[in-house]
């Protein structure tokens, strides 16, 4: 059986590993890129290959999001793997990553296996587990990094809640050590965040409403990164917020230290102002802040401090949000906005193209040492064609996720994906 | 038996640790400790060097074969052999181990082996008594005679205790048997590596001479001797390592992660083993490979040795 060969052809091909940003073709057989170039099929594309006309419009890698809730196995009502991969297609989103905080937590082989052949099943966008960093996110012991790790959990994570107790922290970064793994760090103080719900500040302050501290933030990455310091581990924050923790990472990053960090879109989106009259779809943990952390969240990505954007997409059913504000669930989904809202970094001139998409591709895929992100002979043929400036406007109806909870209803955007590639296979095209 | 010329720490009477031994009294200690391996060996096993001498078995800590292996010297040796374990001891009753110390010492004894599970207490005590202290290991610090036990092992086997690559794996954190053979084992000129996963290696370990590996193949490799430790169960389920399963799998000696070692590497266990957790069975069973009861045997030649010249010399109030 020959393997399907397909030509991309007059593309404005983009790949941010190699700085390529040229109009030229694609080629991929099977399930791999095999050729690129500016002169690729100049002169035709031969008999027997599917040709793919795109129009002079953008191919790039597809989308890395490494911090997405599936809900399954447990709240299978909010999104399953294969909705939350459809999802992903829709965003233009071809791996995601997904956290450990499902009921039961994902913290054993047997569970890592389920979700990838869940995944397989849904033959949506790839899936890359993390693993819980302690059992049953209990903060305590430790899980089997080595064995989970073999198993195909590519980060460990308590995420949704910190590893609050240092000794367990310096243990985990140091045992993860032995396999070269990396710590995600949902960095929250609990006994600073007390009862908040929204960003400490003039605004809480107004609607009577306890506030969640930026020092809540700091204080964990700065004791995690001195406990890098000590034991040489791989660490990285999740969904950073605050301009002290941005500080933080940078000059542990000047310092040498293997400390990375991931920030979602509504972080240098959306200020505390947008929680407005009490809109829980505008909480999460960690809250929309100042404007002054919006803009430190753009300063991070722009010099490279934050090396990755990840939705953070937590899918909610709405009695989950319908609630007073103190007992709404935190999250929202981001998959199928990741693009256009990243791409307002670029339309707004704060980044050069090629670097918003390095930190949806590349960067993430780099981190989590997986092959995919990348325009390269040889890589996965997983690709992402998208209009870089058409103008839409965010219908929440519309989205392929089972749940609908994201403030950004009725926000007009730039930008969109008109065609998903996973393995070599279309598996979303946009409507229209 | 006549025991070698007296170096000076010997004659200070005290055996507390392989630090403040020279590679000399190593040598001392081990070629002794032949003789009485031959000894053992005759149907008539007793000499009569300590007759007279009464030896003290001080352990604060539960011992099958350090404190078996004691007597017996003891025993072997002519000495009159009292045993004082913690659960019959006036410690339950509050005493302080210098007291302790001081109503022993009042008995006049030639000879106390002090086991406790806190490191420098051994040495606490030795400061408050007349006689001669052997310390049959405390807490994580030293463990002398289990080193130079493992060192005749070796001898015999190797021929040598220079020249040779020598791989410690496992819990090297809470091992004073590790710390002892670290010691002697530079000391003596070989190179010693350690393999175990960082959470269970303490800080700044290097500095006694040793190399660090977390890969037990990098760190076995062309090795001549595997020295396997135990793991302790109740560190198997927390924040040192996960599981007893994972640890075995990455950590655990079998016979694929031996077969990187070179083809005749002798493997030795201080005991107890868990089977299973830190060494595969068929491993540990192997007469070929593992010198695990011949350790037992020598063991309890050193401890003669020791004594002998320890005891030899009555104390004089």
């Amino acid at each position: 059986m020959t393997k399907s060969r397909t030509a991309y052809i007059n593309a404005r091909l983009l790949d941010p590993e190699s700085g390529l940003d040229t109009p030229g073709a694609l080629l991929t057989e099977g399930a791999f890129i095999t050729d690129l170039d500016a002169n690729l099929f100049a002169d035709g594309v031969p008999e027997g290959i599917e040709t793919v006309d795109c129009g002079g419009h953008c191919l790039a890698p597809g989308l890395v999001d490494m911090h997405v809730h599936l809900r399954e196995p447990g709240h299978e009502h909010k999104e399953t793997i294969a909705s939350g991969g459809l999802s992903a297609l829709a965003g233009g989103v071809t791996s995601i990553c997904s956290m450990p905080n499902t009921d039961p937590v994902i913290d054993n082989v047997g569970l890592i296996e389920f979700i990838h052949r869940r995944a397989r099943e849904a033959k949506g966008a790839k899936v890359f587990p993390f693993a819980a960093a302690t059992k049953g996110l209990g903060g305590k012991q430790i899980t089997e990094f080595g064995m989970l790790a073999e198993a195909g959990a590519v980060a460990f994570t308590d995420d949704g809640l910190p590893i609050a107790n240092s000794q367990v922290m310096r243990r985990a970064l140091s045992y993860a050590k032995t396999f070269d793994l990396l710590i995600s760090q949902h960095a929250e103080d609990l006994s600073l965040s007390s009862c908040g719900c929204m960003a400490e500040g003039e605004v809480a302050t107004r609607l009577g409403l306890d506030g969640i501290p930026e020092i809540s933030e700091t204080v964990i990455v700065e004791r995690d990164i001195r406990l890098v310091e000590l034991t040489e581990g791989r660490y990285h924050v999740a969904h950073i917020s605050t301009k002290d923790a941005v500080d933080c990472v940078r000059r542990a990053k000047a310092r040498g230290l293997r400390v990375t960090c991931e920030a979602a879109p509504h972080h240098f989106s959306l200020t505390d102002h947008d929680v407005g009259d009490y809109r829980t779809f505008a909480k999460m943990a960690p809250p929309l802040r100042s404007d002054a952390n919006r803009e430190a969240i753009v300063e991070g990505l722009k010099d490279g401090t934050i090396d990755a954007i990840a939705t953070d997409h937590a899918p909610h059913d709405q009695e989950s949000k319908r609630l007073p504000m103190a007992h709404a669930a935190n999250g929202i989904v981001g998959l199928e906005t990741l693009l256009p809202l990243s791409l307002e970094l670029y339309h707004r001139g704060h980044m050069p193209l090629l670097d918003v998409l390095r930190r949806l591709t590349v960067a993430p895929a780099d981190l989590l040492k997986l092959p995919v992100g990348r325009l390269r002979k040889g890589a996965p043929a997983d690709l992402l064609l998208f209009d870089l400036d058409k103008p839409w406007v965010v219908e929440t109806a519309k989205f392929r996720s089972m749940s609908k909870n994201s403030p950004f209803n009725g926000r007009p955007v730039q930008g969109r994906a008109l065609r998903t590639i996973v393995d070599g296979r279309t598996l979303f095209t946009a409507d229209n | 038996m006549q025991s070698q010329s007296r170096s000076k720490a010997l004659a200070e009477r005290d055996i507390l640790g392989i630090e403040g031994l020279s590679p000399d009294e190593v040598n001392t200690i081990l070629d002794l400790s032949e003789s009485y391996v031959a000894l053992n060996r005759n149907a008539q096993k007793k000499s009569d060097v300590l007759r007279g001498r009464t030896l003290i078995l001080l352990f604060f800590e539960t011992s099958t074969r350090t404190r078996t292996s004691f007597e017996l010297a003891g025993k072997r040796l002519g000495a009159d052999v009292i045993n004082i374990s913690v659960a019959s001891s006036a410690i339950k009753k509050g005493e302080t181990l210098i007291d302790t110390a001081m109503t022993l010492n009042a008995m006049h004894p030639d000879v106390i082996v002090v086991r406790h599970p806190d490191a420098g207490a051994v040495r606490l005590l030795a400061n408050h008594v007349n006689c001669a202290v052997i310390n049959a290991g405390d807490g994580s610090h030293e463990h002398p005679t289990q080193a130079l036990l493992d060192a005749l092992t070796i001898r015999q086997n190797k021929g040598r205790l220079d020249g040779l690559r020598i791989t410690i794996c496992g819990d090297i954190l809470h091992s004073r048997v590790a710390r002892s053979n670290i010691l002697l084992l530079t000391m003596m000129g070989s190179q010693v590596r350690l393999v175990a996963p960082p959470t269970l290696v303490p800080p700044a370990i290097e500095r006694l001479g040793a190399e660090v590996f977390h890969d037990m193949r990098e760190g076995l490799k062309d090795c001549d001797i595997i020295m396997m430790l135990r793991l302790q169960a109740e560190r198997m389920q927390g924040t040192f390592v996960p599981s007893t399963r994972e640890y075995f799998r990455y950590f655990g000696l079998d016979e694929a992660k031996l077969s990187v070692a070179k083809p005749d590497a002798l493997i030795l266990h201080p005991g107890p083993m868990n089977r299973g957790v830190e060494i595969d069975s068929i491993v540990a069973d192997d007469i070929t490979r593992s010198a695990i009861l011949i350790q037992v045997e020598l063991g309890l030649a050193v401890r003669q040795a020791c004594l002998d010249l320890l005891g030899r010399e009555p104390v004089m109030p």
